[in-house]
């Protein structure tokens, strides 16, 4: 187990370096740190000598390698338009994303648990035939159209909810958070719902896919002979069966849902990451761009690794050595 | 032996669909829509590229059976004073394009990598499903934003917008590959241990011989049914990069920018910009999906989970 | 009375194009102690008729007829709350597999406990102690440790051997053993079957072994009922029928057994010509007719009574023909 969790941090660290690799390269290609320092109104002498003092002018490799040192201190670059480090300007932007996702994966799990259980127990029953019919609309529905029909709907025609922002935030031990306000939460509200409604169906399905599998296994079959009650053999026995494929590709769902914070914090104007990185490609803002490339890739990593490591800790039969 | 197994199948899966009235509406719908795509320019009333037929005065204009409808307009028009019914087809032509011209890009290279990857194994398996789940775990759809983000900041907002169709079949394609490479492998490592494979390899033939004339026709079902739902994928990555600005520009625009052009105006009460495009999106992709759900329960291949 | 007693007993399965009947017309009783072979090959009815007797049948299949009576209570009548306190505590059953049975993801520790608690009001710690009781009944070394365990870490006799204690923990008056050794290795087969035997003379069982196996047969148990597409054929004590099986199907299967009956000149090993029919497929007539080398034109026709034989009380078979001379 232990050789297991080295290997996949190390795996995890190649692909770290790959991404600082590409994410240089984007940078010494498009980038102007000088720009970015000192703006246009400088002479073209005093570019030149700042160029050599940055150390421009040296080789890829080498310049490549000062990259990383930096990062490693948590040096990314500076943001030419916030005239402040990229990596400050994106800690200051990460609580909203992280709080929309958060809420909406706590959305996903608490319908969709409930939903594919009982679908896959009941496949016949209106309401399982209903959710799987529901779940197909949904997976067909871009998530930026959600949110439009959200924001029509609520927003605009009932006026129960706001449309756009976070509201009323909070700062706890410097996070900016809209949880503890009324006025966060229901900022929270429709951005969550949007978000969530792109893995929705698909986490139902896969629950119900699973389940039902596991339902006609020989060992549930057995479970029934011994005289154990529905509760203990659908809750126990196949649930905890199923929840092993759902974590591996629910924890790589989960990650992916970052990428759709681009698009839901562009429709509902959310002070996040996704809304900054939308903002930097207009502004050709290269050094905040490649911030953001450098810590959503180590936010997958990091949230691929757990769930890798979770998976092995939580299923006995795992054969570590083969993975 | 082996064509009167397909010729089974083949009858099986026209018996299935014609009992099968959810597959055969989506079928016909989704005909009809790649029809129109494909004869957009002779079935538009008008042609949205043709500056000189538009009139900015006709801009915002109501569906035809509104009160300030325009009998000319029946979906009224949009931002720029074009035909929406006009605009929305040439979009779906676009979208449509990128679409299949991603899919086809994809499969291509995806086809080669699981082959590659399931018919040698060892070490270059290794390295090539390991690049395939990262980039899977990226998910395709950041891959392309930030692919896409990048190429346009390299090329310039002008160049990029002319550029935008293959580039954005370039980006989706290479974004959604491991799809295919992975669905592709599977089927080969369930194949290549069969005794006809084996016993192709006793009569001498060479490696890739067998590879293709044996191997890919059996992973024939399996990417058939990725692909429906890739092309549902490929049409809603376009849209999203599109709304999002990084894709197809307003004047040659996908359905996807359109509905981001309208979105503007929606609160001021132009809402049929954005409302007969999405439906359309919807509609669309809807019914690929339902064709894809369909074929997956009857050809039931071996798809790889995850 | 017996312990255990079917009568009439009909299993429908509801397929889409109709109705399949898996169990025709079957009747069978087991004695308290009593140890009862169900032969007959795969798909005759012999699992059906176990899963039948806790009401445990895989939809879409339903008990359509007939009645169940154990210990003087109607089975087929019982709710599913009700059912479930026999289930897995008075009449125990072993599945066929062991490598599928036992729950991939709960310590062997937790299947056990949580069937004595699934029936007895115990403490935890009082169902670990009768858990280690049973694993050492079925002889299993440091079974303390073991109940830590997960079932991938024991071998496949092994797992029969615990799937056997879980079936003891309730110390039911039946176990069911569906197949119980089939999927093990033969030397381990052997140890199994001599384990159930000692166990069903120590611990007070009577024993339903569901096989395709003759010779097990006749080695653990003292009466056997042979089935043939869905219908109880012939049914004997075990001695009586290997020495001398009545119904034609049954001569065929005790020639087929290395060592017994009659071998042709060339010394080899009989075989029944053909194979059972399909059940959505069956002949008019006998169903065995097809197959039948003493085929007459009633068998054709009438569908033969399970009937006993003139002066010999234990012995039922369902022949035109049994114990007639065209036979010899």
């Amino acid at each position: 187990m232990f050789a297991f969790i080295i290997r996949r941090i190390i795996q995890a660290t190649v692909v770290m370096l790959v991404i600082g690799f590409i994410g240089f390269s984007v940078k010494h290609q498009l980038g102007d740190p000088v720009r970015d320092l000192v703006g246009i109104s400088v002479s073209v002498e005093e570019r030149e000598a700042l160029r050599q003092e940055l150390g421009l002018n040296d080789p890829f490799l080498v310049q490549y390698g000062r990259f990383l040192a930096n990062a490693m201190h948590g040096d990314l670059g500076h943001s030419f338009f916030f005239k402040r480090p990229a990596l400050d300007v994106i800690f200051d932007k990460a609580p909203a994303t992280i709080e929309l996702v958060f809420a909406a994966s706590l959305i996903i799990l608490l319908v969709s648990v409930p939903v594919g259980l009982y679908s896959a127990i009941y496949p016949k029953r209106f309401f399982s035939r209903f959710a799987m019919g529901a779940s197909i609309v949904g997976v067909s529905i871009p998530v930026f159209l959600t949110a439009i029909v959200l924001i029509y709907i609520f927003a605009v025609q009932l006026h129960w909810l706001p449309s756009y922002g976070r509201g009323e935030t909070i700062n706890i031990l410097g996070w900016e958070s809209g949880f503890f306000t009324l006025d966060g939460l229901k900022h929270l509200v429709l951005p969550s719902i949007a978000l969530s409604s792109i893995m929705l169906p698909l986490f139902i399905r896969l629950i119900r896919a699973e389940m039902m599998e596991v339902l006609e296994t020989e060992y549930i079959k057995y479970a029934w002979a011994k005289g154990l009650s529905s509760k203990r053999i659908w809750l126990v026995h196949a649930f905890k069966n199923t929840l092993l494929p759902v974590i591996t590709v629910g924890g790589v769902q989960l990650g992916i849902l970052i990428a759709f914070t681009i698009l839901t914090e562009t429709v509902f104007q959310w002070q996040g990451m996704g809304f900054m990185f939308l903002e930097a490609v207009e502004r050709s803002d290269t050094a905040l761009l490649v911030a953001y490339l450098v810590v959503v890739g180590a936010l997958f990593v990091v949230v691929n690794t757990v769930v890798d490591i979770i998976y092995g800790l939580i299923n006995p039969t795992v054969t570590v050595a083969s993975r | 032996m082996q064509t009167r197994r397909q010729k089974i199948k083949e009858s099986y899966l026209l018996y299935s669909f014609k009992r099968d009235k959810v597959a055969m509406v989506s079928f016909t719908i989704l005909a009809i829509l790649l029809l129109a795509a494909l004869f957009a320019p002779l079935l538009a009333p008008y042609n949205p590229y043709d500056t000189a037929s538009i009139d900015i005065m006709d801009s915002e204009i109501p569906p035809s059976w509104t009160e300030e409808g325009d009998s000319r307009f029946f979906l009224g028009t949009d931002i720029q004073g074009r035909d929406l019914v006009s605009t929305m087809l040439y979009g779906l032509r676009i979208s449509v394009m990128i679409g299949i011209g991603a899919v086809i890009l994809q499969a291509l290279i995806g086809i080669a990598v699981g082959l590659v990857s399931g018919y040698f194994g060892g070490r270059i398996d290794a390295v090539l499903m390991r690049i395939a789940d990262v980039q899977l775990s990226f998910s395709t759809l950041m891959v392309a934003i930030i692919v896409s983000a990048i190429v346009q900041i390299a090329f310039g907002v002008g160049r990029y917008e002319q550029l935008a169709v293959p580039i954005l079949i370039v980006i989706i394609g290479i974004a959604e590959w491991p799809q295919y490479a992975r669905t592709v492998r599977a089927s080969v490592l369930g194949e290549k241990n069969k005794e006809y494979v084996e016993a192709a390899r006793v009569i001498g033939l060479d490696s890739r011989r067998i590879m293709f004339s044996h191997i890919l026709p059996n992973t024939l079902s399996p990417v058939l049914v990725i692909s429906t739902v890739q092309v549902a994928n490929a049409v809603m990555s376009e849209a999203a990069l599109s709304f999002l600005g990084l894709g197809m520009p307003v004047t040659k625009p996908s359905i996807g920018s359109l509905i981001d052009a309208g979105f503007e105006y929606i609160f001021s009460g132009a809402w049929w910009i954005t409302f007969f495009p999405a439906v359309l999106l919807i509609v669309f992709i809807l019914v690929i999906n339902l064709l894809g759900d369909w074929l997956r329960d009857v050809l039931n291949p071996k798809l790889y989970k995850g | 009375m017996s312990l255990l007693e079917v009568n009439n007993l009909e299993v429908i399965f509801a397929l889409r194009h109709g109705d399949l009947v898996a169990l025709n017309d079957v009747s069978f009783t087991l004695d308290k102690r009593e140890r009862l072979g169900v032969v007959g090959e795969s798909g005759a009815g012999k699992s059906v008729t176990g899963f039948a007797v806790i009401n445990l049948i895989s939809k879409p299949g339903r008990i359509s007829k007939g009645t169940i009576l154990f210990d003087g209570k109607r089975l087929d009548r019982l709710s599913e709350r009700e059912m479930r306190h026999i289930r897995g505590n008075r009449i125990a059953m072993i599945f066929q597999d062991p490598m599928m049975t036992l729950n991939p993801v709960l310590t062997i520790g937790t299947q056990m406990v949580e069937t004595l608690r699934a029936h007895r009001k115990i403490s935890k710690k009082d169902a670990a102690k009768i858990a280690i009781a049973k694993l050492e009944l079925v002889h299993i070394p440091s079974p303390e440790r073991r109940l830590a365990q997960y079932p991938h870490e024991f071998s496949g006799g092994m797992r029969q051997r615990i799937v056997i204690a879980i079936a003891l923990l309730t110390d039911p008056a039946i176990i069911i053993a569906d197949e119980p050794t089939t999927a093990l290795d033969v030397t381990i087969q052997a140890e199994i079957m001599d384990l159930l035997l000692e166990l069903c003379n120590t611990q007070d069982m009577g024993l339903m072994l569901i096989t395709h196996d003759l010779g097990v047969v006749a080695e653990v148990t003292e009466r056997v009922m042979v089935m043939y597409a869905g219908k109880v054929i012939e049914v004997a004590k075990t001695s009586d029928l290997v020495a001398s099986p009545m119904h034609p199907y049954t001569k065929g299967l005790i020639n087929a057994l290395p060592g017994h009956g009659e071998c042709d000149e060339e010394n080899r090993l009989q075989q029944i010509p053909g194979s059972m029919p399909n059940l959505t497929e069956i002949a008019p007539g006998c169903s065995f007719h097809p197959r039948c080398e003493f085929c007459q034109d009633i068998c054709t026709r009438e569908v033969p009574e399970l009937r006993s034989l003139a002066g010999m009380d234990e012995r039922k078979v369902s022949c035109h023909f049994a114990g007639t001379e065209q036979m010899q």
